[in-house]
């Protein structure tokens, strides 16, 4: 029967399957001997946090925000401007390619020409975020009500329609993605630590690689600290005010030398065999042969099959987890308790969840795996449980698992597997850090090229990952629309 | 609303102004270097503070610190003049000066003609300490440190071809990188990985420290000597600060015998070095095609 529902039911088969081949297929074993060592020694560490252990931890919190805050709001303001040509197949390809680079590869990319500088944190983290504001944003436009437009008489000027019938229906909506995105803006500049940029992942990543965990465990309660209160710090009328501190903190300014730009685009980036005089149309071919075979192929592979093993466990966590946090179960107690573990594992970074689970579970792709379904698992669980919120049963409705399993799951199930198709591609997306750490994704390689200094095979790599991202993308997006699940989502950003 | 708004606009105004024209400090130049972060992290600004004002008074110029996060970062902050003065490993010195035309080897600690890695293994392994390339390890799991640390990936990847004429991933069941000498310790003490390879100077501080449990992991093998750590400076220093200014901090740097800044290095004292002495690096580094 081709109802609905068998729909859902034939996409839910055919991704959980897809989920177990790669299980299948990927790398699980659980190597490592005695962790209990170092597993006392990270406890002793979060139970006796140590504050003072970091030196210039007030400026590394001030850069922080300062490159969240910045690169928030030009990301706003460029990607508005492109919603607004969203028409266009190029704007909507070009907005597309520049989200599918993580912001730390866009970072060490800056890194080359504008050195480790306020406007290297500002751009990595702006670029990307335009390619998302841009399709939120277009998205937004595309799917607002058209009927005050066309009720205005022909002659009104194009500025005016948009600015007095267009505008005013997403306006809110586009605020509040806003403020939701600065949430990850500031996630996204403590990343940029890793890469040496001063701001709190530098000594968070330093101190956890070291086996500092007290120092480590401080960091991260005031990491922690910072994205929770977001919502009492962070208001609209205070943007200015906030922008302001954060232009003077860290004015956008390059530590750029006369010719890296130069150099970057007809020297660095060019193939090493290109840059030869006399070079040889096969010495190229001899060259990405080599790097398609040692380095995207095995990258993209291992990206695709963790990836697809992380969507997979993504989505029983979720279904796991949600109940926790719905008014429909439980009581104010639990829920409270709910939501405290999902914020926390959504506000970890993945990259200290995967580092601790190769300690402990030894280095395969499980930790990675692990790390990238607990924290996406707990941002769907928080989705859909909120879902559930504005759902109102029969007052003789069943309780307990017959109402999780008859009342609920059926009513929410199209916007939970919106959630977690749209939320694939972004898992593929931070494969990337896992690849930092020694998992042998895309990331991996990426990494390696840039630390032998060889940016013009990252470029190389980081195409070969934006491929692979326009590509789930794709899939995503068609199984979506295919399922008519858009329009639930927009609702919901 | 209008008043809001004219208020706000305000206040972003003259924040953009002083940001565009707050003083930049080129009147006067001053010598910034680095060091590649090999050890005790958390501590990088205190320890090279010191090594900043000490070359700070003997040089009679303003001399910075500034830290960086990896091996790679610090060389790409030389290429781009960021720095002009750093305390390179085996491998980022010679990448430096191949990148940097002009620029040269100044100095180097007593210890590091003759630096070694040990190869580490979790006490299940079995694997006994040796004289010799140690036995047995093949088709074990083995982590690398950083990838471009010298003493905990370039030589001991040269060693483990030279011993076994195949790479790495062939002779292990599994390769890794910690990212770090410390992180390997921890990764064969947990028993993630059975064998790794760093170098002997952190292992010795941290099992000095208590860091290391020796029933769990030891010591099976030295690697041969090899050079590794040095002091590269650009050469158009001289412009900036006037000729002979390297031959100046070459100077500085062997006078060193204060004992406090040295132990930042960790380095009995320094002694001169030239780019030759690190040809045998260039060349190691050429052979596993981590340079061009």
């Amino acid at each position: 029967m081709n109802t609905t529902a068998s729909g859902f039911r034939r996409t839910t088969l055919w991704l959980g399957l897809a989920g177990l081949l790669a299980f299948f297929i990927a790398d699980i074993s659980i190597t490592t001997r005695d962790p209990g060592m170092e597993l006392e020694r990270i406890s002793s560490g979060f139970i006796s946090p140590d504050f003072f252990a970091t030196e210039q931890i007030g400026s590394a919190l001030g850069y922080t925000l300062s490159f969240a805050i910045q690169g928030v709001v030009l990301g706003f303001t460029c990607g508005f401007l492109l919603a607004l040509l969203w028409r266009w197949r190029i704007v909507r390809a070009f907005s597309a390619t520049i989200r599918a680079v993580h912001e730390l590869f866009w970072g060490l990319l800056f890194l080359q020409v504008f050195g480790l500088s306020a406007l290297t944190g500002l751009l990595a983290i702006a670029i990307p975020y335009s390619g998302i504001f841009a399709k939120v944003f277009g998205e937004f436009l595309e799917e607002a009500d058209r009927a005050p437009a066309l009720a205005l008489t022909p002659r009104s000027d194009a500025f005016s329609v948009f600015l007095y019938a267009r505008l005013p229906l997403v306006w809110q909506h586009m605020k509040t993605y806003g403020a939701y995105r600065l949430e990850c803006a500031v996630r996204a500049s403590a990343i940029l630590g890793f890469i040496g940029l001063p701001t709190i992942g530098f000594h968070l990543e330093t101190a956890f690689r070291q086996g500092d965990y007290s120092s480590g465990a401080a960091l991260l309660y005031l990491f922690l600290g910072i994205i929770l209160s977001i919502r009492w710090w962070f208001r609209p009328s205070l943007l200015p005010l906030w922008i302001a501190a954060a232009l003077l903190w860290a004015p956008p300014r390059a530590n750029y030398t006369e010719g890296a730009l130069n150099r970057f685009f007809t020297e660095d980036i060019i193939p090493a065999p290109m840059r030869q005089h006399d070079w040889q149309w096969h010495q190229l071919t001899d060259w990405l042969s080599m790097l398609g075979q040692e380095q995207i192929l095995p990258g993209l592979g291992n990206t695709l099959i963790l990836g697809t093993a992380a969507m997979l466990l993504t989505g029983i966590i979720a279904l796991v987890l949600f109940p926790l946090i719905s008014s429909q179960f439980g009581n104010r107690f639990s829920r409270a308790g709910g939501h405290g573990l999902l914020v926390i594992f959504r506000t970890l970074p993945e990259f200290l969840l995967a580092f601790v689970f190769v300690l402990l579970l030894g280095p395969s792709m499980l930790p990675g795996i692990l790390a990238l379904a607990l924290h996406t698992g707990a941002i769907v669980a928080h989705l859909s449980g909120r879902f559930t919120d504005s759902l109102t049963l029969r007052s003789d409705a069943s309780g307990g698992l017959n109402r999780y399993a008859f009342e609920v799951l059926p009513r929410i199930y199209p916007n939970f597997l919106a959630f977690l198709l749209y939320r694939w591609e972004i898992i593929m997306r931070e494969t990337a850090i896992l690849g930092i750490l020694g998992i042998t994704t895309l990331g991996f390689y990426i990494d390696s090229a840039f630390s032998e200094l060889r940016i013009d095979r990252a470029v190389v790599l980081i195409a070969a990952g934006v491929a692979l991202n326009l590509l789930v993308d794709r899939i995503s997006r068609s199984l979506r629309s295919h399922l008519r699940l858009r329009n639930a989502l927009a609702d919901q950003s | 609303m209008n008043k809001r708004f004219m208020a706000a606009m305000a206040v972003l105004c003259t924040a953009f102004s002083i940001a565009a024209c707050s003083p930049s400090s080129e009147e006067k130049p001053v010598l910034i270097f680095s060091a590649i972060p090999d050890q005790d992290e958390a501590r990088l600004m205190t320890r090279f503070n010191k090594v900043a004002n000490y070359l700070s008074d003997t040089l009679d110029v303003e001399v910075r610190y500034v830290p960086v996060k990896s091996y790679s970062a610090s060389v790409t902050a030389f290429r781009n003049n960021e720095i002009q003065l750093a305390w390179f490993g085996g491998l980022s010195g010679v990448q430096a000066t191949q990148l940097v035309p002009g620029s040269y080897a100044i100095a180097q600690g007593v210890e590091d003609p003759q630096y070694v890695s040990y190869f580490i293994a979790h006490a299940d392994t079995g694997l006994q300490p040796s004289e010799y390339f140690p036995e047995g390890i093949e088709g074990r799991s083995f982590t690398f440190g950083s990838k471009s640390s010298t003493s905990g990936r370039l030589m001991p990847e040269f060693f483990l071809r030279e011993h076994y004429g195949k790479s790495p991933e062939e002779i292990f069941s599994r390769v890794g990188f910690s990212g770090d000498h410390s992180a390997t310790i921890a990764l064969v003490q947990s028993g993630a990985y059975e064998v790794g390879a760093l170098s002997y100077q952190v292992w010795d501080r941290e099992l000095a420290e208590g860091k290391v449990d020796p029933d769990k992991v030891r010591v099976i093998w030295t690697t041969p000597p090899y050079p590794d750590y040095h002091w590269v400076i650009r050469g158009d220093v001289e412009q900036k600060f006037g000729e002979g200014f390297a031959d100046k901090v070459r100077q500085a740097l062997l006078e060193l015998d204060d004992r406090d800044v040295l132990d930042t290095f960790p380095r009995e004292k320094f002694i001169p070095a030239s780019n030759d002495d690190f040809l045998p690096i260039l060349e190691t580094a050429r052979s596993l095609g981590l340079m061009d």
